[in-house]
């Protein structure tokens, strides 16, 4: 008999049932299918604008900064203008995202744009969220040529640009977001990200970037509708 | 390191934890910090008791319908690329994957924070094999210098001071400056954090638990802070999950509840930094991703467990809220509990996975104060999951032969109330009448437990049941 079959067979014993009973097999079904939102905070909900303001309180409050732009065309600026206040160098890696691709990147002179294979050395790297979620200042990224998933975590300065409609109340609509976008197959990774990466191993002492990024910068683009 | 086994010492343990200065120093930030943050984010979110019943029913829900979920799951972890392996024992998980990392001619191996991983003790396996395991998590990291298990679930290094981390890390990073200055917690991390970003990038595999499984997408969720389990999982060439049966989920939505309780819960942050929802294998136009993935779903005794009356325990999301509020915990650290799982859940769960023969003690070290089960996420009752192991160490008898015969003696008068009461009143009196010099009993007959460490008061007035009498007549 295989591992398999004898995980299953005492799970089934346990239980007292067979597998094959009819309602509990509709009830996998339909739960699986339906993907029922069980009980959401009231927190993230409200109006396009409320929910902006939700997400940009709860990441600060996970020590994430937060810029504003109009437009995109404003971005390129925004990363250089960040660069600069940190005293970091010029370059900047990103992945093949049509809206970062679209960007006038070419009106930062002196900023060094790579699209290459993520790179260790790097120290600042811009992707893009498809989706923030206000409850918690949560950001969500799809892994892909895009926005390759390492950019997220290599790096230690990680910039995001998020456009403010994809500003959600909670994981539920970020959730129907994604199956919008992917159908039912999953991208290979979601990120769910929430503020800069930490530890308090050391006596309970927080301290910023374990070894993930130290600095989350969230650039918000466009205004709640 | 699951051979490593000292829980039938808890006494001696726990004793030695008492007198161990540096521990003591280093578990009163557990009290401190844990209790007080996880308060302030569940007071914070009104729905928060709500979304216990919720993530209760949900893995209620699950572990009803476990075959049916591990099959659906199964099917589509297949269907994006992935391996699903099963292993009924500790001993099945570890060769399996030992045999994914020779197949791949790994030498070394990195590894996210995973409970299971202790619990099936695959470092020490792999090492005995000639695969170096390398723990990237910090905490996991200090403690692997050290050769020891984890103190706490959530915080595995709980128990050491930076003092202690400091000279572990002059003794393991040679090569380094010797008069480096490692007095700060910043330095510390600085140092450890260049030390590791190396073994991820010459890793060839990595191993990491999982939080969840998803059902309905043949996904595995982790749960990190330091970013850690995401890149032992995204830089390798394969990235083999450890997870239990019971991490079963069925949807995204679920997994979403039980999020809300977790993080809260355990290190009371409203969400945790980096929740990862990982599917299949590196697809053909990902720059990056390993190119296996594999899951080992790990029974070890759990589906047996399914059928009796711990079967509540199988909702447990290894949180440690436990352990943070528990006075026992709180006294003598993790260490004491003799093996991986410690504090209320691990005094629960480990005599089911190592035996009541062994562990029959743990479900003892608890004063039953009850805040386990107030402040569970997923409402386990541990106070009466510990009261079913005690009566079944009782049944099997296995608790020490005076205990037997006290309680004996002590039913013989239970039994018969009037002598119970006149024996008590004449034992009250006798007592304070051999004790009216001092007020206290520095040694007693039959209670040198009781005296070794405290002194034994005088009994003051009458018997509580003669001063409840009383007090009914009068009303």
């Amino acid at each position: 008999m295989s591992a398999r079959d004898l995980v299953l067979g005492t799970i089934r014993r346990s239980l007292g049932v067979t597998g094959a009973e009819a309602p509990r097999r509709r009830a996998v079904e339909d739960r699986i299918a339906g993907h029922p939102a069980g009980l959401v905070p009231a927190r993230g909900q409200g109006s396009a604008a409320d929910k902006l303001a939700t997400f940009v309180r709860m990441l600060e409050l996970a020590a994430g900064t937060v810029a504003r732009a109009g437009t995109s065309a404003e971005v390129p600026g925004e990363i250089a203008a960040f660069l600069r206040r940190h005293n970091l160098p010029m370059r900047v890696q990103r992945g093949a995202d049509p809206l970062l691709a679209g960007m006038p990147w070419e009106r930062e002179g002196t900023l060094e744009i790579d699209t290459g294979k993520p790179d260790p050395a790097s120290l600042a790297a811009v992707t893009r969220a498809f989706a923030g979620v206000a409850e918690t200042g949560t950001l969500a990224l799809a892994s892909g040529p895009d926005n390759p998933t390492s950019l997220n975590f290599l790096p230690d300065n990680h910039l995001v640009v998020l456009a403010a409609k994809d500003v959600v109340g909670d994981y539920e609509t970020a959730w129907r977001r994604l199956r919008e976008t992917y159908g039912e197959a999953m991208p290979r990774v979601v990120n769910l990200v929430t503020g800069p990466s930490r530890t308090a191993d050391i006596e309970q002492t927080l301290i910023l970037g374990a070894h993930g990024p130290r600095r989350l910068h969230v650039i918000i683009v466009g205004d709640a509708e | 390191m699951s051979d490593l086994v000292t829980s039938p010492q808890f006494k001696a343990n726990a004793r030695s934890a008492l007198a161990d200065v540096d521990l003591q120093n280093a578990l009163k930030h557990v009290e401190v910090n844990f209790i007080a943050k996880r308060r302030e984010v569940a007071d914070r979110l009104p729905e928060f008791e709500r979304l216990r019943d919720s993530a209760r029913d949900i893995k209620d829900h699950t572990l009803a319908h476990l075959d049916l979920y591990l099959e659906e799951y199964e099917r589509r972890v297949v269907e994006s690329g992935g391996k699903v392996h099963y292993a009924v024992t500790a001993q099945d998980a570890r060769t399996i994957v030992l045999d994914i990392c020779r197949a791949l001619g790994a030498r070394t191996v990195t590894k996210g924070k995973s409970m299971i991983g202790e619990e099936i003790g695959i470092n020490a396996f792999l090492e005995a094999h000639g695969i170096t395991p390398v723990e990237t998590d910090l905490g996991e990291y200090l403690i692997q210098l050290r050769h020891e298990l984890p103190s706490h679930i959530i915080a595995p290094a709980v128990h050491l001071t930076k003092e202690q981390i400091a000279a572990d890390f002059r003794r393991a990073h040679v090569g380094l400056p010797p008069g480096r200055d490692l007095t700060a917690p910043t330095a510390l991390l600085a140092e450890a954090r260049a030390v590791l970003r190396e073994k991820f990038l010459a890793a060839d595999v990595g191993i990491t638990g999982a939080n969840f499984l998803v059902a309905a997408t043949g996904s595995s969720i982790i749960v990190t802070n330091e970013g850690n389990g995401d890149l032992t999982q995204t830089l390798p060439k394969a990235h083999i999950v450890l997870a239990s049966i019971e991490k079963l989920v069925p949807t995204l939505e679920d997994a979403a509840q039980i999020l809300r309780v977790l993080a809260r819960s355990a290190t009371g942050q409203e969400m945790s930094v980096y929740t990862t929802v990982s599917t299949g294998p590196r697809r053909a136009a990902d720059p990056d991703g390993p190119g296996e993935y594999h899951v080992v779903i790990i029974d070890n005794g759990r589906s047996a467990m399914l059928g009796g009356e711990f079967r509540d325990m199988l909702r447990c999301i290894r949180c440690g809220a436990c352990m943070n509020h528990c006075p026992v915990y709180h006294a003598v650290g993790g260490h004491a509990y003799g093996w991986v799982y410690p504090g209320p859940m691990g005094a629960v769960l480990t005599p089911s996975l190592v035996g009541l023969d062994k562990a029959g003690h743990l479900p003892n070290a608890s004063t039953f104060c009850g805040r386990c089960e107030e402040i569970c996420p997923v409402r386990i009752p541990l106070p009466r999951l510990m009261r079913h192991w005690r009566e079944r160490e009782f049944e099997r008898h296995l608790s020490p032969a005076t205990l037997r015969s006290g309680l004996r003696l002590w039913a013989f008068f239970a039994r018969r109330p009037s002598l119970y009461g006149f024996a008590t009143a004449a034992l009250a009196r006798l007592l304070r009448l051999a004790g009216r010099r001092h007020g206290r009993f520095r040694w007693l007959p039959f209670a040198g437990g009781w005296t070794r460490t405290r002194d034994f008061p005088v009994p003051q007035g009458r018997t509580f049941q003669a001063q409840w009498r009383a007090r009914s007549r009068a009303r």
